[in-house]
């Protein structure tokens, strides 16, 4: 309580705008939600006792702090809107900064690319950073996947990994049990999880909206129990380990003699693995890139966008909404696929762990951060979702704190994502971005 | 009626649970002539089209449609985008129905989805970039680009749908349903929203439509100065049957019609809606 009292700061009192009652009214009331939400989160803190009794202790300083933040904030917000005049939606990011951000926005993607493919040289020797990369860059290609089911059908997808472990575990088992090499196993991979799709979608056609978000959180859940149920093909929840390395045309990347170090003459590295890695999971990304920007110019992705945009029109013009559907899950699956067996291969071990709702929500995360169907806004939502989550690990057990207030203040920000604007697909004079406001989420 | 009709409508039925909405109606659509369909509001106008154009399955009742190449097709054995696929039916929307955030042109596109997914082999051609693909890519913005001329939107080809002004965004519709390659087009209240001088150019518009493209049209209507002008057939609805049809002139005169407009006699339109239950 003594939180709310100590730090009016002087610049409320001085104000004389007519608002500073309510300023300060504002700004109790934020105290007061503030104290209501933190007095047990914060104010309390228990823990079990060495005999395993509950032994709590206040905290009533720190949620004093904590209250007489949100009270001087919320002025300090207040003012600031005052100070930078009425504010309308255009105004939120002024003019001159969005054309400097559409100006960068041109330059972002090549240099980004550049930049990638030098990563393996600029960083050979840091272990670290080339593992966050290749991590990075799954993120980025199932965002991609994704990115066609949610950002260009429209279709409210809760449970993509479902497709990615299918593609891991397709892989995993064909290579342990048949010895299929990687590269034949990884386009079969992404048929197996593309099957998948369109088994997902035949129930879910009707379904719009938040009941096709629910099927589809189902299904991600179902194939996650049949995989730790079903123990004598998939090993349960011990998963499937030995999951044999991708190979350079046949050629090991081992230590042995007929390894690629030992038939170059050069000595070997643990790193060489990562590198190789690296760059598959690179072309992958690219790949999946590449299809979607050639789809979406293409009849089939601009019938997905038509979808997205009204479904019924759609059917007007004779557009038949469910292959067209069923497409945009096959696809979309199949990239999943794709990234879930080279996640097999990189780990080589998965177990139904690594496939839970929580990757789900990441990738949808992901896609929703960088803007429906930008293709540069899920790459530079992917890298700050994995990399800035990496970049807070110093923070200990404020990192999720951090992130999720960051993540709330870029959603006020650009409610539309990075990348919010969509890019025509097909002009006559001039391709003009579209504002977001026109274009639709899509209702399932 | 005599002629040579692209589209008959014979019995049309259609419930709702108890409400029946269109009651044993039947009429003929000529070839390459412009036929309205109008009645106060609630008439049950809507719901026919929706039945021609396969939104909803008729409770009874046949709808044929009879191709130039003479190939008849019973509309209401088809379904759902069979019909603008097939049988070449396309309409428009009494509240528009464009893809708001796809540019005008792109909108036009769409509208070629089925020729378009052909032409690229199932997506598989123009994935590779086949030439055949570009062609037909080429010659669908062609199309596209011709449509836009006429309507005259051409300047505003790469604005966003949504962004244009009501009465361009009614004409892009009709634009729209007109690259399906269409059959028969169905307009569901054209003129709905627009002033005297967009109604005219509308109706110029759609004359210019059946001279050149030789379409079959079918509209529905309140703005009487349009129906008049560019009708060749008139068929009236009031509570769901059909009260009279003819001629724009004959329609105008008749007493049942002036009745049901201005609802003068109310025991009459009781009477009516009585007799077709």
């Amino acid at each position: 309580m003594d939180g709310r009292s100590v730090s009016a700061p002087p610049a409320a009192q001085t104000s004389r705008t007519p608002g500073a009652a309510f300023i300060l009214k504002k700004a109790l009331i934020s105290a007061f939600v503030a104290l209501v939400l933190f007095s047990l989160m914060i104010g309390v803190r228990t823990e079990a006792g060495p005999q395993g009794q509950l032994v709590y202790w206040t905290r009533f300083d720190d949620l004093a702090i904590m209250v007489a933040a949100v009270f001087g904030g919320s002025i300090l917000v207040e003012l600031l809107r005052r100070w930078w005049g009425p504010v309308d939606t255009v105004r939120v990011v002024p003019p001159s900064v969005q054309s400097a951000l559409s100006l960068a926005g041109r330059l972002v993607a090549p240099v980004l690319l550049v930049f990638t493919f030098l990563v393996p040289v600029l960083f050979y020797n840091e272990r670290y950073i080339l593992d966050l990369a290749i991590l990075v860059l799954t993120y980025v290609m199932l965002g991609w996947g994704l990115n066609v089911v949610v950002g260009l059908a429209g279709l409210l997808d809760l449970g993509y990994v479902a497709f990615y472990a299918v593609g891991a575990y397709s892989y995993a088992l064909l290579a342990t049990n048949f010895g299929l090499s990687f590269w034949i196993c990884l386009p079969l991979a992404g048929i197996l999880a593309a099957f998948w799709g369109v088994l997902l979608g035949f129930p879910v056609l009707r379904l719009r909206g938040d009941y096709l978000a629910i099927v589809t959180l189902a299904f991600g859940e179902i194939i996650r129990l049949v995989l730790i149920n079903w123990q004598t093909l998939t090993g349960g929840p011990n998963g499937v380990t030995g999951i044999p390395r991708p190979t350079l045309f046949g050629i090991p990347l081992t230590p042995a003699d007929d390894g690629l170090a030992a038939l170059l003459g050069i000595e070997f590295s643990p790193t060489h693995r990562i590198v190789f890695l690296f760059y598959i999971i690179l072309a992958l990304a690219l790949l999946t890139n590449w299809v979607t920007i050639r789809l979406r110019r293409l009849p089939l992705g601009r019938a997905w966008e038509a979808l997205r945009e009204d479904e019924v029109a759609c059917r007007a013009l004779g557009i038949n909404t469910t292959t067209t559907k069923l497409t945009a899950f096959a696809t979309g699956a199949l990239f999943g696929g794709l990234a879930g067996a080279f996640f097999a291969t990189r780990q080589g071990f998965i177990s139904p762990e690594s496939f839970t709702f929580h990757e789900s929500a990441l990738v949808l995360a992901i896609v929703v951060l960088g803007g429906m169907g930008s293709q540069l806004g899920v790459a530079l939502a992917a890298l700050a979702m994995i990399g800035g989550f990496e970049l807070f690990r110093g923070l200990d057990q404020y990192r999720m704190l951090v992130f999720g207030m960051a993540m709330v203040l870029l959603m006020i920000w650009r409610p539309r994502g990075l990348v919010g604007h969509r890019a025509p697909t097909v002009f006559l004079k001039r391709s003009q971005t579209i504002s977001s406001d026109l274009v639709k989420e899509g209702h399932g | 009626m005599s002629g040579d009709p692209i589209l008959s409508v014979d019995r049309l039925s259609m419930r709702f649970g108890g409400i029946v909405a269109v009651n044993d109606l039947s009429f003929d659509a000529e070839r390459r002539k412009i036929t309205a369909l109008i009645g106060p509001n609630g008439a049950g106008k809507t719901t026919v089209f929706n039945c021609i154009t396969g939104f909803y399955k008729p409770t009874s009742g046949a709808i044929g449609l009879t191709h130039d190449d003479g190939r008849a097709i019973r509309l209401e054995r088809l379904n759902d985008f069979r019909i603008a696929k097939l049988a070449k039916v396309a309409r428009t929307f009494q509240n528009i129905r464009l893809f708001p955030g796809m540019t005008a042109l792109e909108n036009l596109m769409v509208a070629q989805h089925n020729a378009l997914m052909r032409a690229s082999g199932l997506t598989f051609l123009g994935l590779i970039g086949a030439p055949s693909w570009h062609h037909a890519e080429q010659a669908a913005i062609d199309l596209a680009r011709t449509w836009l001329e006429r309507i005259g939107l051409l300047d505003r080809a790469d604005d966003a749908a949504g962004n244009l002004p009501y009465g361009d965004q009614r004409r892009l519709e009709i634009a729209r349903a007109m690259c399906t390659q269409p059959a028969l087009l169905c307009l569901d209240e054209p003129a709905a929203g627009l002033n005297a001088r967009e109604s005219a150019a509308l109706s110029e518009l759609l004359l210019s439509i059946r001279a050149d493209q030789g379409a079959s049209i079918l509209l529905i209507e309140h703005d009487m100065s349009v129906v008049m002008q560019i009708s060749d057939h008139v068929v009236v609805m009031d509570h769901g049957v059909k009260i009279a049809e003819g001629t724009p002139r004959e329609v105008r005169d008749d007493p049942k019609v002036i009745a049901a407009y201005l609802g003068a006699d109310e025991e009459e339109a009781i009477a009516v809606m009585e007799s077709g239950t």
